[in-house]
């Protein structure tokens, strides 16, 4: 199985703008954006206030009331986007051997949303340091640990075989799906369901990123806050929800007559080695995980049709990552379609990656590629071509995506509509 | 066939030993670190007995400024990844930062990091929450932190598995080693010893109540009254074979196997999987069961988690096949922790010839397994057998051998 070909055969996503694949494609071909003042709490004690959030009704979706009382909001996410992949896919598990088939998960953050919840309960509102134990909810030690996530998709599917939380902050979207290609390649499973979910946005979530101005504070203008790659963008808009794959080998796809989304070419992580936040502006690191991207996938930089930037609208990130693609693309950066899908759905932090990854697969599924809302005045350091305001129709077989996180860690991802492997 | 990944440095941060002597001085002769809970007030709780790391001043190793913005888990995992470097021999500056990477394990993060800012937040404000929040708590934290401390720039990665994920971390770096990488940090160091890492343990059912603390962890027991949770864990220096010899160091052995798996979903009445996650590991080393000299217990002390352990190991082994042992019987559970400590644990056992003792039991009678209680047992070792378990059905299983 060694060298053996990866190829997504199934996809679901929940995001902000609605539940299921159609609504999330719909959102980004038109450049509607999510982003709204937050609704799910009071926000108005924070600096920034402004969030995408999803509307979702887990019983609509097919939850259990047990499931919904045990499952933070997030695995929630993750369950609801694994049924609807593995349902896309029409991959039938009846006949697979359960040990071949294993779950990837990635979440930055995991269960914050019950955490900071029951932690107020259980301390009676910060007062008490020696908390209530008797006050938990019984299953406050899945919430402590977020592998539970992983075993609930894994349960939800019935899977047996390799299974983990992958867990690099912001990358961890691109990480788990690029973990769950390596499992294949190496033989160590058939068939993958990963992705990744988050569910961040609750009080802990926007003090912490209050502390270090990292959140737009653009609070009166909440549809047009999240503005990567414009001079005035201030801050990224916090974000949640879950994008899940059905990932198997080329071959067998086949032989079962699979739709192909696109073939995992080729995938890298690399740290900067810097600082926990900041970045150096030049690019360096994410430009060498792109460059070992690339030369996996046994492509030149021509052969990118379109980047799907991290593109976080944070003054730092959005010239490094200018940067970055310059760096190792050449001139062919400045040819090449770049848009970032946050500036309409937020920062999932390590969702985002995989439902980056999913708005790639639809770009060479529709040959459109999604476009960056609300950039009207282009940076002066940020000089690529970045898709303003409305999508564009674009021949686009091969797509760049890429992620920079908390830690220093920057992925790329190669995603390529198999050629000559039929859809 | 693939390059071998090798372990040359080992940093432990153990509850019965800080730094590798001490803990194996303490392992190999049965001494226990479980003591009364001394990081908070634990008499209001019904578990008041925990494997805290004695001895640990972080001043003694870290700036304050890294001392403000960490966790005490992260601090430990940092100083631990320094012992470990320095046991391989290598100073960051010989190797090139790309071909040098960081993969760990976490459970619960910098979660006594995160009461502290939860408790800000909910009794004083949110612009009284730390900057440092941000990035003190999240999983990532201890590769990160390592990762900017060395200037490692390679391929490097975070998983979360529970208990098993310790394992996984290390399988991880192989394959990182197997990809090209020359050298990567791995391992894990996990601790949520505070109210609020409490409640949460509390909640999970798992935690022996038990108050004496010689008779309060004992897994495979009669008295198995569930496990005592500790902190702290290893970080190793996994190596490619080739650059281990062209440095021309001490080497402490293979890791040459690794199986993982998953249990299926509670009441669908069909078996557990670890007996599986061993199958793998062994064919994935080549290795046949008779040569596996000692099995490391992943050791839940639930009984039934107990005898699914032991209905595993004695099917792949076969009735008192080979030797078992739980030193972690000393520590507590370490979370993901508990499988780097227990491989490093499995590498001193190759090194010295001998299986440390499961301390303060005594097996019940229904167990076919041969478990090393009382004494160490000495004799050969060279090929040794790790397993972990971790909550909601994760299996790992790492094959080690001498080099």
């Amino acid at each position: 199985m060694a060298g053996s070909r990866v190829v997504i055969t199934g996809v679901g996503v929940t995001a902000p703008g609605g539940v299921g694949t159609k609504n999330f494609w719909g959102l980004l071909s038109e450049g509607r954006t999510a982003t709204r003042r937050i609704g799910s709490f009071d926000p108005s004690p924070f600096r920034s206030q402004v969030a995408a959030e999803i509307d979702f009704d887990p019983e609509l979706h097919g939850l259990s009331p047990q499931e919904i009382r045990r499952m933070d909001r997030a695995a929630q996410l993750a369950v609801v986007s694994a049924r609807e992949a593995v349902a896309d896919s029409g991959i039938d598990f009846a006949g697979t051997d359960p040990y071949r088939l294993g779950v990837t998960l990635g979440s930055a953050v995991g269960a914050t949303m019950g955490l900071d919840r029951e932690y107020r309960v259980v301390s009676d509102g910060g007062r008490k340091h020696l908390v209530d134990h008797e006050y938990a909810v019984p299953h406050l030690y899945d919430y402590l640990v977020p592998s539970s996530f992983t075993a609930e998709v894994a349960w939800a599917v019935g899977a047996q075989g390799p299974a983990t939380v992958v867990s690099t902050g912001c990358t961890s979207g691109l990480d788990s799906v690029g973990h769950a290609a390596e499992l294949i390649r190496e033989g160590a499973a058939d068939v993958m369901v990963t992705g990744a979910t988050d569910a961040p946005i609750s009080p802990i979530t926007l003090a912490c990123f209050d502390a270090i101005k990292a959140t737009t504070p653009r609070n009166d203008d909440p549809e047009h806050a999240s503005r990567p790659f414009d001079h005035t963008r201030n801050g990224f808009v916090l974000g949640e929800g879950a994008a899940m794959f059905v990932l198997e080998e080329l071959h067998s796809a086949r032989a079962r007559g699979a739709h192909i989304y696109a073939e995992v070419a080729g995938y890298a992580s690399r740290c900067n080695a810097f600082h926990m936040t900041g970045l150096r502006p030049d690019g360096t690191e994410m430009a060498e995980a792109i460059r070992q991207a690339l030369a996996q996938s046994r492509m030149n930089p021509e052969d990118i049709d379109y980047i799907n930037a991290h593109g976080s609208g944070t003054k730092q990130n959005d010239r490094h990552e200018t940067a970055a693609f310059k760096r190792s693309l050449g001139e062919h950066a400045r040819r090449t379609p770049v848009s970032s899908i946050k500036s309409m759905v937020g920062h999932s932090l390590g969702a985002i990656g995989s439902i980056e990854i999913a708005a790639s697969v639809l770009a060479i599924k529709h040959d459109v590629v999604p476009p960056t809302a609300n950039l009207h005045t282009p940076d002066p350091e940020c000089d690529l071509d970045y898709v303003p305001l409305t999508a564009r129709e674009w021949r686009t077989d091969a797509v760049l995506t890429v992620g920079s996180g908390f830690g220093g860690f920057q992925s790329a991802m190669v995603l390529a509509a198999p050629r000559g492997a039929g859809t | 066939m693939s390059a071998a990944a090798l372990v040359t440095g080992l940093g432990i941060a153990a509850p019965n030993g800080l730094g590798t002597d001490d803990f194996w001085s303490a392992t190999r002769s049965g001494k226990s670190g479980i003591g009364r809970i001394t990081r908070f007030d634990a008499s209001s709780y019904p578990a008041q007995l925990a494997g805290e790391v004695p001895g640990f001043q972080a001043e003694q190793y870290l700036s304050s400024q890294i001392r403000s913005q960490t966790d005490h888990m992260t601090r430990m995992a940092l100083v631990a990844s320094d012992w470990a470097l320095a046991d391989a021999g290598i100073t960051p500056d010989q190797f090139d930062a790309y071909d040098m990477g960081v993969v760990t394990a976490s459970s619960s993060g910098g979660f006594e990091f995160g009461q502290g800012e939860l408790q800000k937040l909910w009794s004083l404000g949110r612009r009284h929450v730390s900057a440092y929040q941000s990035f003190a708590w999240f999983y990532a934290v201890n590769s990160g932190q390592i990762s900017i401390r060395h200037g490692m720039k390679g391929p490097s990665g975070v998983v979360v598995s529970d208990q098993a994920g310790g394992l996984d971390a290390l399988a991880h770096a192989r394959r990182q080693i197997r990809g090209g990488t020359p050298v990567i940090v791995s391992g894990a160091v996990d601790a949520s010893i505070c109210p609020w890492g409490w409640a949460a343990q509390l909640a999970g059912g798992r935690v022996s109540t038990a108050e004496a603390p010689d008779r309060a962890f004992l897994p495979f027991d009669a008295e198995a009254c569930g496990h005592v949770p500790g902190e702290g864990g290893a970080i190793l220096v996994v190596e490619h074979a080739d650059s281990a010899r062209h440095r021309g160091v001490r080497v402490w052995g293979e890791l040459a196997g690794y199986g993982a798996t998953f249990d299926p979903k509670p009441g669908s009445g069909r078996e557990p999987a670890l007996h599986k996650a061993i199958e793998l590991a062994l064919a994935d080393a080549g290795t046949e069961p008779g040569d596996v000299d000692v099995v490391f217990a992943d050791a839940a002390a639930v009984p039934e988690l107990d005898r699914q352990e032991a209905d595993a190991i004695t099917a792949v082994f076969g009735p008192r096949g080979v030797p078992v042992t739980a030193p972690k019987t000393m520590t507590g559970r370490l979370y993901s922790g508990a499988g780097p400590l227990d491989v490093a644990a499995a590498l001193l056992s190759v090194r010295d010839g001998v299986i440390p003792p499961t301390a303060h039991v005594q097996q019940a009678p229904g167990y076919t397994i041969d478990l090393v209680t009382g004494q160490p047992r000495t004799g050969e070792v060279r090929t040794a057998l790790v397993l972990a378990r971790g909550h909601g059905g994760f299996n790992s299983a790492l094959l080690v051998r001498a080099a």
